[in-house]
Formats: C-alpha cells, structure tokens, sequence
C-alpha cells in the first residue's frame, strides 16, 4: 500500500516534518549520547547528567512517562543541587542498564509511586557531585580556593567578581576524580524543588511529535491483531484461516499460547483478518466463572478469614463491653485500567538479539523476561522506552512483550502487535474483586470498643511472578488500607481469606487500597452514624496519636468548609488514607437528583506527601487520581458470564467525561518529611468520600462499587 | 487510488475503502499524532478535521476522505486558531500521559473556529466525547477559556 504524491511530498518527507521538533527521547535517542558514551567535549561525571559546551544540562532518567510528571521531577533534583539554569536543562530516557535500577525495588522499573521517594537522594547527589567537580574546576583556573567560590544558574563565580559558564568547565572538570559524598543542600535553600515548574514534555504531547509504543515504525515491519484466548487456558478448537489469509495484506496467523495472531502489512488489514479468523475458544472449567461465582467465592472466603493481618487487645472483651454492635459487608468488582493507548509492543527479534520499542513500566524485568523467551542473553536484549499513553499498573505486566516477540521470533519480521481496545479490556490483569465484613461495637459514648474484618480477595502477590505470600498466609496487598489503618481502637482483629475465582489480578493505581478504603472508610462513616456523631469529628478523637492523618483530615476539612451550609441538595462526605507514604484526605460534595444519579460538584482535597519537588504535578496528580478512583466509583465493573468478559469498548466500561468532572480543589501541607509518592494516594479516599455523601444526602449506604442509582432512585 | 489533502498538501493513497482514515493517516503518511484510543468513536483520541469539522478518523472510511482536506495536529498550528489553541495548551501545561491531547485540541479548536466564545455548557457539549484518563479536563477546560480569551481579545 504504497502512496504517491502529486505535490512531491513523500513519505520520508512527512516523517521529517514530524519529528523535528520533538524531544530527544524513546527510539530517537541516538546511543552515542548515553552517558558512557559522552564526547570529550561534553562533562557527564555519572549515569544521570551531561553538562555541554554550551552549557546545557541533559538529565537521563531511568524512570519511564506515563503522565505522572518523571520526565520533570527527575531533572528538577539534579539541577537544584547542579545550580543549573533551569531554561538550560533538557531531559532524555535512558537505556535499560542496571545503572537506573530503582533503589527500592532492585530493578528498573516504575510503579509504585516510588520515582521521588526512590530518586530523591541519588538525583540530588548526582547533580551535586557535578557541582563540586565544576567549582574545583573553575577555583584550580583561577588559583583561588574552592570555599571562596559559589555557583548559580549555571555559573561558577568568585568572590572577586569572575564567573565561569559551566560549559567553559566541561573539559576541565572531566579530568576531576568523582568525589564520594558531595554535600547536598538544606531544604531551607531549595531554588527549584518545591516551585511549581511546567513539564518538560508538556511541547512535544501538544503538536503531536511526542512518540508513544504505539507510533514506532521499523522497515518491514508487519502489524498484528490477535484473537486472544478469552481465558487462561483456552483453546482454539476451531478457526477460519483461509478466510483470514483471503484478506488483502494478510501475510501470516500464528498461534501463541495466549493466543492466534494474524501478521499483516498494516492494522486494518490485521484486524479484518483477526476478525475473519472467527477462532472458537473451548475455555474448560474457566467456563464456570461468572458474576455470582465470584461473589459465592469471595462470601466463603469472608466467612473463613484466617490468615490474622493484625490481632490487638481482645476482641471478645471489647465486644463484651459494647452497648451497641453494627456489622456491614462491602464488596468491590474486578477493574480493568483501560489507559488510553492500548497495549502495544513493537519487536525485532535476530538470531542472538532483542529489540524492542515499547511503553513498559518494567524496562529491567523485561530484559530478563525477553532473553528467555527469544532464547538469547539479557544483554542482548536492548529496549527502547516510549512514552507511555497511561501505565496505572497494567503496563508492568510482560504480555505484550512477551507475544511480541514471540511473533517476531517465529515469523523472522519485526512485528508491532497492537491490542484492540476489545482485546485490552478483556486480556486478563484485573484489580481484585473484593469482599470486606466487619463488625464493631461501641460504648455508651459512641467510643469504639473494637473492630473486626474479614476480608476477602485474590492474592496480587501470588499473581506477581515475582513476590510471595508471607508464611502468616496474609498477603499485605489485600489487607493495606484495613490492617495499617490508624484509628485508636484497642481491640481488633483483621483477618485475610483467599480466593482464586480465576482472572489475572495484578497492581491497578492504588492497588489495596483501592478497595479497602472505601470499605474501611465508608464502615468508620457507619460507625460515626451509629454512634451519632459527626463522621469528620468522629475521625479526629480517634486520630489523636496519628498527627500526619490528623491534619489532613483537619485542613481538608477547614478548606471545604466543613458544617457550613451547601446549596439545597448538596451534601458533604470524608474520607482519609496514607498510601505510598503520603497522607490524602479528601470532602466531596454531591447530590443526588431524583433519578438515584449522583452529581459530585466539588472536592476538597489535603495532601501531605512529605518534601515536595514538584508542586504543580502533585495537585494535578491528586485531581487525576480523584478522577480514576471518581471513575470506578461511578462505573467500573468487569464481571464475567460463561467464564468471558462481559466489557469490551468504551460503551460497557464507561470513563467519566467532561461535564461529570468536578472542580477539584488541592491543598498541599508544608512539611519536613522524607518525601511520600504522589501518583496514587489521590485515588483510595474518593469513592467512600462520595459514597459518605450519599449517605448525608439520602440515608442510603452504598456497600457495593459501582454505585447502582437504582438504589438511590426517589420515588 | 484516493486523492486528498493533508495539512495542506495533496497525496494520493492506495488503500481498501473501508480502511479508516486514522490508519492513512498513522502508517501510510507517518502522522502518528492523532492517536488509537477505541476504534468505534467512543474515545476522540482520533479526532481529526474533515473539511474543518471535528471527525472520529477511526470510524471514517477513508473513501469518505476522497477530494477533501483533512487537517491534523501536526498542520493544526498553521490555523490561527490552532496556533492560539496549542499556546493555551502550553500555558495551562495541560497533558498528562499526553495519549489524548492532540485529540483534544483537535475538537477544541473546531469548537472555537465555530464559536469563539463558547459557555461552559457548550465546551462540556463539545468536548464530552474526548475522554483523558489521567483526568485534566479541569485543565483542559481552563486553556480552552483561555483561547477564548486571546481570540476575542485579538478580534
């Protein structure tokens, strides 16, 4: 299907003019420019940065983009502590190489809001090594010692009044030994941590230049469109492949273990195929699982809790000294991430190498993975990062890469295979569903005087691959949230029952406490309501030895005006949660209409989240977390009939849209502490500070996700 | 053979006619800007102009493109609208993950080429088949007041 042009602009032509603006990053990264690599004329004293000969200052961050805001609060710690001209600084991603192993996990990878809190030390020592090295440079050329110089903006200066660019120092500095331990700054003189700063990516995603997994292009490459087996396990009993093959562009059909794949010249073509193809799936005992199964399952699993989380006081005098008892169960669907880009990878697979160009938040596990799969070492295994059109945990799963380059391997063409958002949505790796019961008793005065759950889920962590449930049989994923939750109750048990209904689970933004706050939060509401007393004051007396929880939930409070009055109809919730080390605590205002829809107008949120590097990411963060967890809330439900999922497109699996979006307010607290992560604490108090709401509203306690405006409906 | 114009200048295609113009545009021309979000018009990640109107290019035929101009994100700065548009997206720092954006600006700036002073209603109108999972829509929302803004100032 080549074109030609009747105005003498050709392919090549348009692929030019689209990429000349864009940033040096993901596959047009020429190597030559790695750090090892560096010319002589330029000063790269680590992994991390290169200072150029006219002083420009390029960060390589090992942390992939998926919107959470890397590619800028990496370079912002090398330059606060390089005294680099921010307008100088430029930022690329680096290679896979162990040298961008992120600290806390061992491995290159991104997840787990760990990119600041991981990074915060070694970025700031890397761009503050360069420091020192610079002014050495500079004092040894001017025959001054070094205490009489200081830097700024990108100058070395003396006190007499002489200065130097960084880039006249890049030659000399490169002959410095690296010292060991630089000294770094005191917060108090931070120039550029802690200001809001526009995202060095910000020009490249608004002219379309910006290059996702999806967007790479190799010559010879073909395009495939699966039919995935629509459970684990699944067979294809039976296929139409001459129809498939009698599709224009359809080169080749392989069957994987995951599935049967149609390789054609372009997408289109691939799809017609895969569609052509009709595979009949023969799904054996996954044909069993369905919607009621998985809540039988998830019940059993409540009743025979037994794996303890947390066992404090004792619960049976604690239940004894109640004057008044409640129990309640909450339940939460399985949830797809459903990021925007649908999962994609692009191999080239050679007799003894991998390529890839991929969107993937698992650069390092992925070498490993690759070098078995394509039967090569895992230095071989070479992958280019892209942008990532949203990651929220579904992309540090391997399937993708892994069907790639199988594809490739066995068809001997670079291959870019492309989910369909039917094929994304129904691929398998689900946030758990879920099951919670508790019950509490409370005294006279409405003071808890215990707390039980039973909660019930697939384990993430014998899904992983790579972690193990503890020998207590708790896997802390499933309990986070409930088991760490910090109200001064002295007797509870909190308890843990596996069960497998089946579909893949893996890490969805927030992961446990994705669910288990708003089963915890929305119980506490319950609590408050029996104890007949304000659900915002209730929380306060019983987070008196919790100062970080204690004034979040204080300041969000004051900022939304908390027992003030509302227009008619509105109606307050609240709720609080630490995860990843920060604390959120977060009003939202609805009401109801006469239908049962909910109508959320505003949210108030109060973050502390530690020391902050970027200001202006951590609000966008929290508001875009509000709006993911506000989207679960409102619609997400995967569910199961006949062992297949019943979602498939934008159409089942609703996301919420513009004019559901409420205003979003978020208030960030000064603080001393280590740094906390910022891409998911937004997510886990949203749904039970709406559901709260409701119940202010109307009366009603929503316990099961999605809420259901059937059960709200006025009559 | 299909002849039409892209940002401008005419090419001529060998393709099916059912093939939607979002793969024209991304594998036979290389403008990867405008995005594959669903393939059923569900999403806006596609949005493209036909003949200056906002369109679902993974739900047009490519037949349905013959003989007329097409603009996508890549050409959309040649327009003075697009210019004010992509400016105000700057200012506002709007992307996240950045998948969506330039679908977003492409209905954007159909919106303002058609109304440059839209109400809020009339922006959650316009906009609520662009969806963003990272949810900037608050941001979003602002950089599109803010081009109002500027194009009724430089009216």
């Amino acid at each position: 299907m080549e074109h030609t042009s009747s105005s003498g602009t050709t392919r090549r032509g348009f692929l030019q003019a689209g990429s000349a603006t864009s940033l040096t990053l993901g596959f047009s990264l020429p190597l030559a420019l790695t750090a090892r690599a560096a010319a002589a004329d330029s000063f790269a004293p680590n992994a991390f940065l290169r200072i150029g000969g006219d002083s420009s200052v390029t960060v390589i961050c090992g942390s992939v983009e998926m919107g959470q805001g890397v590619l800028t609060a990496i370079p912002m710690l090398v330059a606060e502590e390089l005294d680099a001209d921010w307008q100088t600084v430029r930022v690329e991603q680096s290679p896979a190489d162990k040298a961008y192993n992120n600290p806390l996990f061992g491995m290159q990878a991104t997840g787990g809001s760990t990119t600041v809190r991981a990074f915060w030390e070694p970025m700031r020592k890397a761009g503050a090594t360069a420091r020192q090295m610079l002014v050495s440079a500079a004092a040894s050329q001017w025959g001054v010692p070094a205490t009489e110089c200081r830097t700024e903006s990108g100058r070395v200066l003396h006190s007499s009044g002489k200065a130097l660019q960084y880039g006249d120092l890049v030659a000399a500095a490169s002959a410095l030994p690296v010292p060991d331990a630089p000294a770094l700054k005191d917060a108090k003189d931070f120039r550029i941590l802690g200001k809001p700063t526009n995202r060095l990516d910000t020009p490249a995603k608004i002219n379309g230049t910006a290059k996702f997994g999806i967007d790479a292009s190799l010559p010879g490459m073909l395009v495939a469109v699966m039919a995935r087996a629509p459970a684990a396990g699944a067979k294809p009993v039976a296929m139409n492949e001459a129809g498939a093959r009698a599709v224009k562009g359809v080169k080749n059909i392989i069957t994987l273990p995951s599935g049967v794949a149609v390789l054609a010249t372009g997408y289109w073509a691939a799809k017609k195929g895969r569609d052509a193809l009709a595979v009949q799936w023969d799904l054996g005992a996954a044909a069993e699982l369905s919607a009621a199964k998985v809540h039988k399952m998830l019940s059993e699993g409540v009743a025979n809790a037994t794996a303890v989380a947390k066992d404090a006081g004792n619960l049976s005098q604690g239940a004894a000294s109640a004057k008044r008892k409640l129990q309640a169960t909450y339940e939460a669907p399985y949830l797809a991430h459903a990021c925007m880009e649908p999962m994609n990878c692009t191999a080239w697979v050679k007799p003894d190498s991998v390529e890839l160009w991929v969107g993937t938040q698992s650069q390092g596990p992925s070498q490993g993975i690759l070098a078995q799969v394509a039967s090569v070492s895992p230095g071989n295994v070479k992958v280019n990062t892209m942008m990532l059109g949203g990651g929220f945990g579904r992309r540090f799963a391997p399937d993708f890469t892994i069907d790639a380059t199988l594809l490739s391997k066995i068809s001997g063409t670079p291959v870019k295979l492309i989910y369909t958002r039917e094929d994304d949505m129904a691929a398998g790796f689900y946030r758990p569903a879920a099951m919670a019961r508790f019950e509490a008793g409370l005294d006279a005065k409405g003071k808890p005087t215990m707390l039980k759950a039973d909660v019930s889920s697939p384990s993430i962590m014998a899904a992983s691959g790579f972690m193990k449930i503890p020998d207590n049989g708790v896997d802390a994923m499933a309990m986070e949230g409930i088991s760490d939750n910090p109200y001064d109750i002295a007797n509870m048990r909190l308890a843990y029952g596996r069960q497998e209904p089946g579909p893949q689970v893996w890490f969805w933004r927030s992961v446990g406490h994705s669910q288990n706050i708003f089963f915890m939060e929305g119980f506490i509401d319950e609590m408050a309501a029996a104890a007949k007393q304000d659900p915002f004051e209730f929380r306060r007396s019983l987070l008196g030895k919790q100062p970080r929880y204690k004034a979040v939930l204080e300041a969000a409070a004051a900022k939304a005006g908390w027992g003030k009055p509302l227009p008619k109809g509105v109606h307050r919730g609240i709720a609080v949660a630490q995860s990843f080390g920060s604390y959120v605590a977060e009003v939202a205002e609805v009401s109801v209409d006469k239908s049962g829809t909910p109508h959320v107008h505003r949210v108030v949120a109060a973050v502390d989240c530690g020391m902050t590097v970027n200001p202006q990411t951590i609000a966008r963060q929290i508001e875009g977390a509000i709006v993911y967890g506000l989207t679960a809330a409102l619609y997400g439900r995967i569910t199961h009939k006949d062992g297949r999922v019943e979602q498939g497109n934008f159409d089942a699996y609703p996301l919420l849209r513009m004019h559901e979006m409420p205003k979003v307010e978020v208030h960030i607290l000064p603080s001393t502490e280590k740094p906390g992560g910022i891409g998911e604490p937004g997510t886990p108090p949203i749904a039970p500070a709406v559901v709260n709401a409701i119940f202010a509203a109307t009366g009603k306690r929503i316990r099961t996700l999605p809420i259901a405006p059937v059960e709200l409906k006025r009559t | 053979m299909i002849s039409l114009s892209v940002n401008g200048q005419t090419v001529t295609v060998e393709a099916e006619a059912d093939t939607p113009l979002l793969w024209i545009l991304r594998e036979e021309l290389g403008l990867t800007g405008t995005k594959f979000g669903c393939g059923m018009a569900l999403c806006g990640a596609c949005t493209v102009h036909l003949d200056g109107q906002a369109v679902r290019s993974c739900s047009t035929p490519i037949a349905e493109a013959a003989g007329k101009r097409v603009t996508t994100i890549e050409g959309i700065g040649a327009s003075s609208v697009g210019k004010v548009v992509q400016q105000a997206w700057l200012k506002q720092d709007v992307p996240q993950c950045g998948y969506c954006q330039s679908g977003q600006i492409m209905s954007a700036c159909a919106l303002l080429a058609s109304n440059k002073a839209p109400k809020e209603a009339l922006i959650n109108e316009a906009m609520s088949g662009n969806l963003c999972r990272c949810g900037t829509y608050n941001q979003i929302k602002a950089a599109i007041q803010g081009a109002s803004a500027e194009l009724v100032r430089g009216a």
